[in-house]
């Protein structure tokens, strides 16, 4: 019997406006693994995040993705993350006057109501709050600030993992979560997504550089290069890369236009 | 693939939903304005003569003044003859309960949900409802005269209350103040009149709806609210229209007077029939609003303005008192053809004055938003303070938000702030809370309650309830 992948990608091209930026992407992740797309500036990396997560202004011309066997590339957005994906930003928005509770609150009712539960009630949803920031250290005073206003690199990414952890995804793509970070809130953020792992869901951790890998290791890693995946493999393929640098995939993958 | 333009369009399409009319038997006056309309006016409702020679005073003035051109707003010119200046639900008797009622315009304001019924008395509004022209009746009368507060229509007020009318009406907003001013002076119908004795806190909210339901018909009504020494009163009103094809005239005053250590605090929703998506039809709505603050008197507006084609209105605080203190806190939403022009007029006479002014400014389709203040410290006013705050957000690229603040200061120990800020609803943020789940129309409902927090915690709880419903049903369809 074979089971049905998490996440199915056959053979994607997209772009914005004219230009193709992903030029035939194919992968498959199934539940329990952790894969890591690997890349210089300029492959397509944030582009595969952001079509996966519906952004708009991309468009997908050709290809498939499914997300536990049901297509998802005609669903909106938030239908996506409904059905299970989450994006942790590179850049996570700040919305002023919207407080961190009430933004997460929002989000989980209607993840809640897409899953035919009904609303938590406050009292619970404080508890779990509580539970789930101490995943990544973060204080409580957080909960009753405007939506990242103020906070530092850090603290933002923090926030992305806790709402992950609110959210409870089938798919978590972490999109350069590693850029701007010290070593100490890498490591936090990297072990907020370690303790979130399980045998049900799967991570795509999106990264220039290796460092992150070391906390969180992944099962497998794609190089990307100039819109396609090029090379795939085990955890030692970081560590080349990050021995030889880019040019070596550059160098070895023929660069058309 | 749809585009972000277009999922934001799709949130702002909504209906305007107090769009229906009310086959009410009217008392309708011809079309048109004359000396013996303002008689007629002044006959229908059994005036006082001086009442009607101060009306005839400001129609003869207002025939001298020109129509004011300087807001940021453009509408053809407003031809005074086409308008109805009188019209009144047929057969008006006292009304002792509410079953003598007309059960349509029950059923109109149970439409609108105005706290009418008996059993709203539990939630402890006291309501005066304006009808067209004439105020239909007016609930907890006797809780309030029980403390001594008079809480009534204008016309009523004007006969069982003479020697307070004859004292203030004018007294803030003179007949031939402007153009508008002396409109209203000249033919205002009817409206609400409130008196707070010296040392009493009002127990309730008090509220008045207003409703234009005739046809090619002007609203100018008139509120006056005197707050004696020591008192309190908090007051509300709100306003809706049905939807017409064509353009309505609003035209209200509204003057407060707060005695030494008096606290007003005045509320409005305002939901006028804004018109369609193409500009077409919706309420023209200039209003004068002022109050006037004694030694330590506090008065504090604040308004969530969401309806109208135009608004045109600054409801202004003139801090005469020592020691007193005036607020502005504003929401005023533009979408599709809107116009408004919109802030406050802070006047600072008395020493250690203060006044505050938060003004949130969000505009959407194709709408212009201004917004247009006046800090104003005169040469006596020592330690005068003022801060203020004006924020603009944009939805879409087709919109325009304006800021005009005019600061005239003449004493050198005033500390005068202003901050302002514009932000935009981009792509970005609406991305990131659909990426969480929040559907577009969610997503900017409450990332506009969050940007309006600070003025709609200002309102009394279930109105700012309302206010919040009302913010998200303005802009539905509206972000890029």
């Amino acid at each position: 019997m074979t089971t049905t992948p998490l996440l199915q990608i056959t053979d994607l091209h997209a772009g914005i406006e004219d230009r193709e930026i992903l030029k035939g992407i194919s992968l498959t992740v199934n539940a329990g693994e952790v894969h890591a797309i690997m890349g210089p500036n300029g492959s397509g990396k944030s582009t595969m995040a952001s079509v996966l997560a519906g952004r708009e202004d991309y468009q997908v011309t050709g290809g498939t993705i499914s997300l536990n066997g049901k297509d998802i590339l005609e669903m909106s957005p938030e239908d996506r993350a409904r059905e299970g994906v989450f994006m942790a930003f590179q850049y996570p928005v700040e919305i002023p006057g919207v407080s961190t509770a009430n933004f997460v609150k929002t989000a989980v009712q209607e993840m809640r109501k897409h899953r035919g539960l009904p609303p938590l009630e406050p009292a619970a949803f404080l508890a779990l709050m509580r539970e789930k920031m101490k995943l990544v250290e973060m204080e409580q005073q957080f909960l009753s600030r405007s939506l990242n206003e103020g906070f530092s690199g850090g603290e933002k990414k923090r926030n992305e993992i806790f709402q992950m952890a609110m959210l409870e995804p089938a798919l978590a793509i972490l999109d350069e979560t590693d850029s701007g970070l010290d070593i100490d809130a890498l490591r936090i953020v990297a072990e907020g997504v370690n303790a979130l792992r399980s045998k049900d869901n799967a991570v795509v951790v999106i990264t220039h550089y290796q460092r992150l890998l070391n906390y969180i290791v992944p099962d497998f890693v794609h190089v990307l290069w100039n819109g396609r995946i090029v090379r795939s493999g085990g955890k030692e393929l970081a560590y080349e890369l990050e021995e030889k640098g880019y040019d070596w995939i550059k160098n070895e993958s023929p660069a058309e236009v | 693939m749809q585009t972000e333009q277009t999922a934001l369009d799709d949130v702002v399409q909504g209906d305007y939903k107090y769009g229906f009319e009310s086959n009410i038997e009217q008392d309708v006056l011809p079309k048109g304005l004359s000396e013996d309309v303002v008689r007629f006016i002044s006959a229908k409702k059994e005036e006082p003569e001086w009442m009607l020679e101060w009306r005839l005073k400001a129609y003869r003035h207002w025939l001298t003044m020109n129509e004011p051109r300087w807001p940021n707003v453009a509408y053809p010119k407003i031809d005074f003859q086409d308008i109805i200046y009188y019209a009144a639900p047929k057969s008006m008797p006292t009304l002792n309960s509410l079953d003598e009622v007309d059960p349509e315009l029950l059923a109109t304001f149970a439409k609108l949900g105005i706290p009418l019924e008996e059993q709203k008395m539990l939630t402890g509004v006291a309501v005066d409802a304006v009808f067209d022209s004439v105020s239909v009746k007016t609930t907890f009368q006797a809780a309030l005269a029980d403390k001594g507060i008079i809480f009534c229509s204008m016309s009523e007020a004007i006969r069982e209350h003479p020697e307070l009318v004859r004292k203030y009406i004018g007294s803030v907003v003179p007949p031939n103040d402007n153009y508008y001013a002396a409109l209203n002076s000249a033919v205002f119908s009817d409206g609400s009149f409130c008196y707070v004795p010296k040392g009493v806190r009002c127990p309730m909210e008090l509220s008045t709806y207003f409703r234009i339901n005739a046809r090619n018909t002007g609203q100018f009504e008139r509120t006056l609210l005197i707050a004696d020494e020591g008192s309190y009163v908090s007051y509300l009103e709100g306003c809706t229209a049905p939807q017409r094809d064509e353009n309505q005239l609003h035209a209200a005053v509204v003057e407060l007077i707060a005695h030494e250590r008096a606290e007003i605090k005045y509320s409005t929703v305002q939901n006028w029939y804004p018109g369609d998506k193409n500009g077409k039809g919706g309420i023209y709505n200039f209003v004068t609003k002022r109050g006037i603050c004694d030694e330590r008197a506090k008065i504090s507006w604040t308004q969530v303005e969401t309806g109208s084609a135009i608004t045109w209105k600054y409801p202004s605080v003139i801090l005469k008192g020592n020691n007193s203190i005036g607020e502005f806190y504003s929401v005023a939403v533009t979408n599709n053809m809107q116009q408004a022009d919109t802030g406050t007029k802070m006047i600072h006479m008395g020493e250690n004055t203060r006044s505050r002014i938060v003004s949130k400014g969000i505009s959407a389709g194709k709408s212009q938003n201004s917004y247009r203040g006046l800090v104003k410290v005169l040469k006596k006013a020592r330690n005068a303070r003022n801060f203020s705050q004006c924020d603009s957000l944009l939805i879409g690229d087709r919109c325009g938000a304006h800021t005009f603040p005019y600061l005239e200061i003449a004493n050198k120990d005033a500390t005068v702030e202003h901050e302002a800020t514009t932000s935009k609803i981009g792509e970005d943020i609406m991305f990131y809370c659909q990426q969480r789940g929040i559907s577009a129309e969610d997503a900017v409902a409450l990332i506009v309650n969050g940007y309006c927090r600070d003025v709609l915690e200002q309102l009394p709880m279930e109105f700012a309830v309302e206010a919040k419903k009302l913010l998200a049903i303005s802009l539905e369809g509206s972000v890029g």
